[in-house]
């Protein structure tokens, strides 16, 4: 058990493509950490450098105290659970687990006894004797953990473990996964792209783009109050809506008309370097049907009417997909974002708002509908550095806050 | 649909018949003249009228073909362990590592796969008497290594390049050395590769001719393939067909056997279930 420290980790691979930029990270003894991002964004490179497998560029890793730039993979007592899972296919389940342990020279009681408790907790003993081969992918991953958790190593690491199984199996594993760290209390990296992985599983969650880290914090404090645009599109599926809105006459000019700003972000604004446009970003649950709205929360926020093009109900509640009027907001971030999601050139006309309202409003797809949305919980980032201006002190206020 | 596949099944089997029948006559028809009588040799039936062993007995008499018979396993023995040991590391290098000239060591090594052996046979012929290399063993097996070395190298690196790198970072991991990782893990994976690679290199060097009757003069050197082109009768009288016939069933056997031992180990999909995928 040990605690995990980067310290203005870089790395710069020999090209010239620097692929992780000073990475400040402190993993506290036990935590279960969370490294998400779009492909590419240097947060492989980052767990391969912690792993030993990649050579630090510069900068320091501590882990336990102890500087382990120059350290083997062998040498830093950590484990890993890769993507592919890499079980050793000529040897049997029994055999995969025991090889860390016969490396390190136990003694063959010992490793027998230890192999055991392992499959035990992870409850592979019925399959010790088979070979890889035979396995089904939940089963191989399994053993995968096993091999990792059954020499008790300092750390865990692991490479999105879970990516390679079918959808309903991924969830299943995944509470395996939070019950096995939450059981042994090991310091565990988590390697994924998938935000929901990151969002259920992590303490802390670490959210990189190209190369940097964005922010890193609770799963929760992410979703509310996201530092930039691009955590606030990674995060929360669906993803955050967001609208170009424009800075005239103190108010600001959207597609769903003008939304009023308090005093806090007009003194922001007011700046001779502020931006004249900016990106309103409004979560899918923060939109309410208006006849629903009672007329004390209806003014917390603003009605707008827009056409209804789809509506999915979930039966908990339903996603309204509006379309309005006017441009789609562009910033890097956002473009990046599509990509990833693999949207880049698949734009439609127009832009659409992905609402969710409650299971009982009675909207039906092609009519105008009223729609409510809460102007406390709206985000305004600036599209040039991508920054959201509406928190203070790490807090997201809304627009209205004095 | 029972019906197509057991027609399937028939005519398949016609087909492999065929091919089996037409690439074994010759040889039985080989085996089937090396028992025959010298008196009956040219009778023209398959199945001979007197057995024999007498050929037999007479190739192994000959000090000749004995010799012959060790120069042959002891060169090509010797140049396969060479070229399998020298190609498993070039392999690994190429399928593993990125460095400079990798392309180029690649090309060259296809190069010279390709390169006519017998426009290099006079040149080797004078290099090899200048070196005092000509009629000794190495002066046969350095010419071999360097013709099977590609060879080794093409299919040992598709071989590895079949092996998930992750297996040897996971093995790192794991608390391995790169040897550890190397030993315990890739190579076991590269078994039927190098197997592979084993049987074709040493069947390349069993049967060359071309340098062992040019870069070879006595019986200290000369291999099978070569001494069977000087046998001759014990008088110039004596018609040596049987004993040829008897020899050339004599160098198959260590080609079958060597196959037929390494077989066992060329498992197809010794790989699956390392990787998802």
């Amino acid at each position: 058990m040990a605690d995990i420290v980067l310290d203005k980790v870089s790395k710069k691979f020999p090209d010239g493509t620097i692929a992780v930029r000073d990475v400040d990270l402190e993993i506290a003894d036990g935590e279960f950490v969370i490294l998400v991002g779009p492909s590419g964004c240097g947060k492989s490179t980052t767990l391969n450098m912690i792993a030993g497998l990649e050579d630090i560029s510069s900068g320091e890793l501590r882990i336990g105290g102890e500087r382990v730039n120059d350290k083997a993979p062998r040498d830093r007592d950590i484990a890993m659970v890769f993507q592919s899972y890499a079980l050793y296919p000529n040897m049997t389940v029994r055999e995969n687990m025991a090889f860390p342990l016969r490396l390190a020279k136990l003694d063959q009681a010992t490793i027998e006894q230890k192999v055991e408790e392992a499959a035990k907790v992870l409850e592979l003993t019925p399959l010790l004797d088979r070979k890889p081969a035979n396995l089904s992918g939940g089963q191989r991953q399994r053993v995968a953990m096993g091999r990792a958790i059954v020499r008790k190593p300092k750390a865990f690491l692991m490479d999105e473990p879970l990516s390679n199984l079918d959808a309903k199996l991924r969830v299943q594993m995944r509470t395996v996964v939070s019950r096995l760290q939450k059981r042994l209390g090991t310091t565990t990296v988590y390697v994924t792209h998938d935000q929901t992985e990151a969002m259920t599983l992590g303490d802390r969650v670490v959210i990189m783009r190209g190369g940097a880290v964005q922010q890193v914090g609770p799963p929760q404090e992410l979703y509310d109050h996201p530092h930039n645009l691009f955590v606030a599109g990674f995060i929360g599926s669906p993803s955050m809506n967001f609208l170009p809105a424009t800075l005239e006459e103190g108010r600001l000019r959207t597609a769903l008309g003008d939304v009023p700003i308090g005093d806090r972000i007009r003194r922001e604004l007011s700046r001779a370097d502020a931006p004249r446009e900016l990106i309103l970003g409004i979560r899918p649950e923060h939109f309410e049907d208006a006849e629903l709205v009672d007329e004390e929360t209806r003014r917390r926020g603003i009605v707008f009417e827009a056409p209804v093009d789809i509506v999915e109900s979930m039966g908990s509640d339903k996603y309204v997909y509006l379309t309005v009027e006017g441009e789609r907001a562009t910033a890097a971030e956002l473009k990046e974002l599509a990509a990833d999601a693999g949207a880049a050139d698949f734009t439609g006309v127009g832009s659409h708002l992905v609402t969710r309202l409650s299971a009982e409003s009675t909207v039906t797809e092609g009519e105008n509908r009223r729609v409510w949305f809460n102007l406390e919980k709206i985000h305004l980032f600036n599209p040039a550095d991508g920054r959201n201006l509406t928190l203070r002190e790490g807090r997201a206020a809304g627009a209205l806050a004095d | 649909m029972a019906d197509t596949t057991t027609r399937a099944k028939l005519q398949w089997g016609l087909l492999n018949a065929v091919v089996v029948v037409f690439a074994l006559i010759p040889v039985l028809w080989i085996m089937s003249l090396s028992f025959k009588t010298p008196a009956t040799l040219t009778d023209g039936k398959f199945i001979p009228r007197e057995w024999t062993l007498e050929n037999y007995r007479n190739i192994f008499d000959t000090d000749q073909f004995v010799r012959a018979l060790v120069n042959s396993i002891g060169i090509a023995l010797i140049a396969t362990a060479i070229a399998v040991v020298l190609g498993t590391m070039a392999a690994y290098a190429i399928a593993r590592l990125d460095f400079p000239g990798k392309r180029l060591l690649v090309g060259v090594a296809l190069l010279i796969a390709m390169f006519p052996q017998v426009s290099l046979v006079s040149p080797l012929f004078e290099i090899e008497r200048q070196l005092g290399l000509f009629d000794t063993w190495p002066g046969l097996i350095l010419p071999y290594i360097t013709f099977a070395l590609p060879l080794a190298i093409y299919t040992l690196s598709a071989f590895f390049k079949q092996v998930p790198w992750d297996l040897e970072k996971a093995a790192k991991m794991d608390g391995a050395t790169q040897g550890q990782a190397f030993r315990r893990v890739i190579a076991p994976l590269a078994a039927p590769g190098v197997f592979t690679t084993a049987i074709l290199v040493f069947i390349f060097c069993w049967n060359d001719f071309l340098f062992a009757i040019s870069l070879t003069s006595t019986e200290r050197s000369r291999t099978v393939p070569v001494a069977l082109s000087f046998f001759t009768g014990e008088s110039q009288f004596e018609d040596p067909t049987g004993a040829i016939c008897a020899a050339a069933v004599v160098i198959t056997v260590p080609i079958i056997l060597f196959v037929l031992f390494f077989q066992r180990r060329i498992v197809s999909g010794l790989t699956s279930g390392a990787v998802k995928g």
